[in-house]
């Protein structure tokens, strides 16, 4: 049975508060907070990129993980922010985690769900008998435009995750993806922020594709909300995921525990892999979990999990290390509007 | 001057239609058209073949969609080979359509024909829109950055400087137009205002906050109309164009001799009234242009229906209120602010309301009792406006 052989997270330690941001174009804190849901947001150092977030990621899950870093067959790193438009990620990280050379690497492009397409891609591969091991990362440093609505979400962190065969910790049972060209959120080649299309990265959105692949998923294995213990979305915001899993079904308690943009806003193609791993670190063996991500242009990947005796080795070792995704939020440091535009690199 | 009398000009409107307004990304001009066009000649119980020439009322197809030619575009779409011609008076544009088709009508060069006017306008980034609009002002105004909720602004400060009106009764405009607009289907919103919403929604430009401002919409409304005796006779829907009457004034704000009215407004007012041979107060009911909640308040004054300065209490009083008021019924489709703003198809939208509330079919909303109904359309900050009366 393919599934999750290890997880391993990262969130750079530094944080903005949207007030902070909301002051700077003199908008009202409060309207800004309430709109979206979220207080804060973390920032990526000056010296960090999705190279450094994906390799502190990968890194994690390989320590906590029963495999050798040249186990690992197959790399995809999803993005938004890939620091070289040519010459790729994948490989930068492959050769730090000291993967070896005998494993086909690829950077992965698909707004928020490049690394969810990823994950699709290496069960595939896996249960085809093709690799053994897989790892997809998604990583980004997110990217905003000064005074832009996304500024105040636009986050930093990473998510890995190793699929195989041999006693995962979580259990691949079904998976859908449902797919449009649907131009919500771009950046052409060369521009430095992307462009959204307001209340358009909604319903037609968002919303059509993030169902489509759920009830696609219900349909084939005929499953209900009740018949799950878990339930993460993709998180653009605050409301978006609240109000998919209410349209959907689910209740409060399913979705809460993968709320991390409530704390640490949305770190692009990381988001909803963040959403799962803060799941998996308190998820009982046996246990449930629907997951579906959303990639503006746009699709969505639905994949339905069961966690396994195993789980408990991988939470016990994060446990060890301080480095649940609990702990990565706990750990911050809170910094100015000016400081978060050098950090950035925008002055 | 000469033209300021009673004009008989025996056009009648035998068929009216408009889409639904709002956000309709899924549906291209095209189909928005095709809708308007089709029901209304349903409603008018005519065949396409029986239309002589088209008339489309339209602003931004050209900076926006980078089409223009419309008359062609949109006859190939209704496979007509008429005459066909793009009116643009920026908001005004449908309006002024209107007012073209029945001065062909009236010259005796047609005897039927289709106005469509037509916006699509959320496809495209709010600010590239915003750009846009601005083509209705002057370069100065350009130049120095001003945008149309800024210089409605400007109008707004100086209503209140000179006549004490406040923020409040301004948001009342909202708070009646979504009322009514909460009662048509085809309107944009239908969700209902409080004046303290309106006051604490955000501030676009000082003293207008966004809820006094009118959305961004697409949409399309159609009217047949024809000088044909045998139509009229046979469709039954005899609503007559009393009067049809445009006007205009400078196209920027600075160059006006006062802010405290809207000329254009008073001079298509009273061009219309005398060819129609009414007053303001045998209106019944009106559509006016509220692209803004100041610029009711000032269509209600610049119309003739209150005195300067008595409007906005009056419509704070509910005065202009379906279902409160035996007097006159303002905006029953939601005006610009709650119905939506296509801004090419609202001058026709205005006056599909009227014909619908005239022939009874206004559904929840309907205005009972009515005779005469007026269509004020303006363009711009007040350089072109469109007045049309209706009797039925």
């Amino acid at each position: 049975m393919v599934g999750i052989i290890s997880y391993g997270t990262y969130i750079p330690r530094c944080r903005i508060k949207l007030g902070h941001i909301a002051q700077a174009w003199k908008k009202n804190e409060n309207d800004v907070v309430c709109s979206l849901g979220v207080g804060e947001k973390s920032v990526p150092g000056i010296d960090e990129d999705a190279v450094t977030i994906a390799l502190e990621a990968g890194t994690s899950a390989l320590r906590n993980s029963h495999i050798q870093p040249e186990d690992i067959q197959a790399l995809f790193v999803g993005s938004e922010s890939h620091p070289y438009a040519v010459n790729p990620t994948s490989t930068i990280v492959g050769e730090l985690l000291g993967v070896g050379n005998r494993y086909i690497a690829a950077d992965l492009e698909f707004a928020c769900k490049a690394a969810t397409a990823g994950m699709q891609a290496i069960a595939g591969m896996v249960s085809s008998g093709h690799i053994s091991y897989g790892m997809a990362i998604g990583a980004d440093t997110a990217q905003s435009k000064p005074h832009d609505a996304l500024e105040y979400t636009s986050a930093a962190a990473g998510a890995a995750f190793v699929i195989g065969s041999k006693k995962p910790a979580a259990e691949l049972l079904a998976y859908t993806s449902y797919s449009s060209d649907t131009p919500d959120f771009w950046r052409r080649d060369g521009i430095r922020y992307p462009t959204h299309a307001g209340r358009f990265t909604g319903e037609p959105a968002y919303f059509a594709h993030v169902s489509g692949a759920a009830r696609d998923l219900f349909e084939n294995i005929s499953l209900k909300p009740d018949d799950v213990d878990y339930c993460v979305f993709h998180m653009p915001n605050a409301k978006f995921p609240r109000d998919i899993a209410r349209r959907l079904g689910f209740t409060k308690e399913q979705l809460a525990p993968s709320l991390t943009i409530d704390a640490i806003g949305n770190p692009y193609s990381a988001s909803s892999l963040l959403g799962l791993a803060a799941v998996l670190d308190q998820a009982k063996p046996g246990q449930t979990i629907f997951m579906v991500s959303y990639g503006s242009g746009a699709g969505s990947d639905a994949f339905l999990w069961k966690t396994t005796p195993t789980l408990p080795n991988i939470q016990n070792a994060k446990r060890k290390t301080q480095t649940y995704v609990k702990n990565q939020i706990e750990q911050k440091t809170y910094i100015d509007y000016v400081q978060y535009l050098k950090q950035t690199h925008k002055i | 001057m000469n033209h300021e009398r009673l004009i008989i000009m025996n056009i009648y409107i035998i068929g009216a239609a408009t889409t639904k307004f709002g956000e309709l990304w899924g549906i291209s001009p095209r189909r928005l058209a095709r809708q308007a066009v089709t029901d209304a000649l349903k409603d008018a119980e005519i065949s396409k073949d029986q239309v002589e020439a088209l008339f489309v009322g339209n602003m931004l197809s050209g900076m926006l969609g980078g089409q223009e030619h419309l008359g062609a575009f949109f006859a190939e779409e209704l496979g007509l080979s008429v005459p066909a011609f793009k009116i643009e008076g920026a908001c005004a544009s449908g309006g002024l359509a209107l007012h073209a088709a029945v001065t062909s009508v009236l010259s005796g060069q047609n005897k039927t024909v289709a106005v469509l006017g037509v916006e699509k306008m959320t496809d495209h980034k709010p600010e590239d829109v915003a750009t846009a609009l601005m083509g209705a002002g002057t370069e100065g105004e350009r130049l120095a950055g001003a945008t149309f909720p800024g210089l409605y602004a400007m109008l707004a400060r100086a209503h209140m400087d000179t006549y004490n009106t406040t923020e409040e009764q301004m948001a009342a405009v909202a708070v009646k137009n979504h009322f009514h607009a909460s009662l048509n289907p085809n309107a944009q919103f239908h969700a209902l205002l409080t004046v303290d919403k309106v006051m604490k929604s955000a501030c676009v430009a000082d003293p207008l906050k966004l809820l006094d401002c009118s959305p961004i919409s697409d949409g399309a409304a159609a009217v047949i109309i024809t000088s044909d005796k045998k139509q009229v006779t046979r469709n039954k829907k005899n609503i007559e164009i009393a009067a049809s009457a445009v006007a205009t004034d400078t196209l920027g704000l600075a160059q006006r001799k006062s802010l405290s009215e809207l000329a254009a407004t008073k001079r298509a007012a009273g061009q219309a009234y005398a060819r129609a041979g009414i007053k303001p107060e045998d209106a019944d009911i009106a559509e006016v242009h509220d692209c803004f909640t100041i610029a009711e308040i000032y269509a209600m004054e610049d119309l003739g229906f209150y005195a300067k300065g008595d409007a906005a209490g009056a419509i704070e009083r509910g005065e202009t209120t379906l279902g409160k008021t035996n007097k006159l019924v303002v905006n029953p489709s939601g005006g610009l602010k709650g119905c939506g703003h296509p801004v090419g198809a609202t001058g026709v939208k205005q006056v599909v309301e009227l014909v619908d509330q005239l022939l009874g079919r206004a559904g929840v909303r309907q205005v009972e009792g009515i005779k005469i109904g007026l269509a004020h359309n303006v363009g711009g900050s007040g350089a072109t406006a469109v007045v049309h009366i209706l009797k039925i």
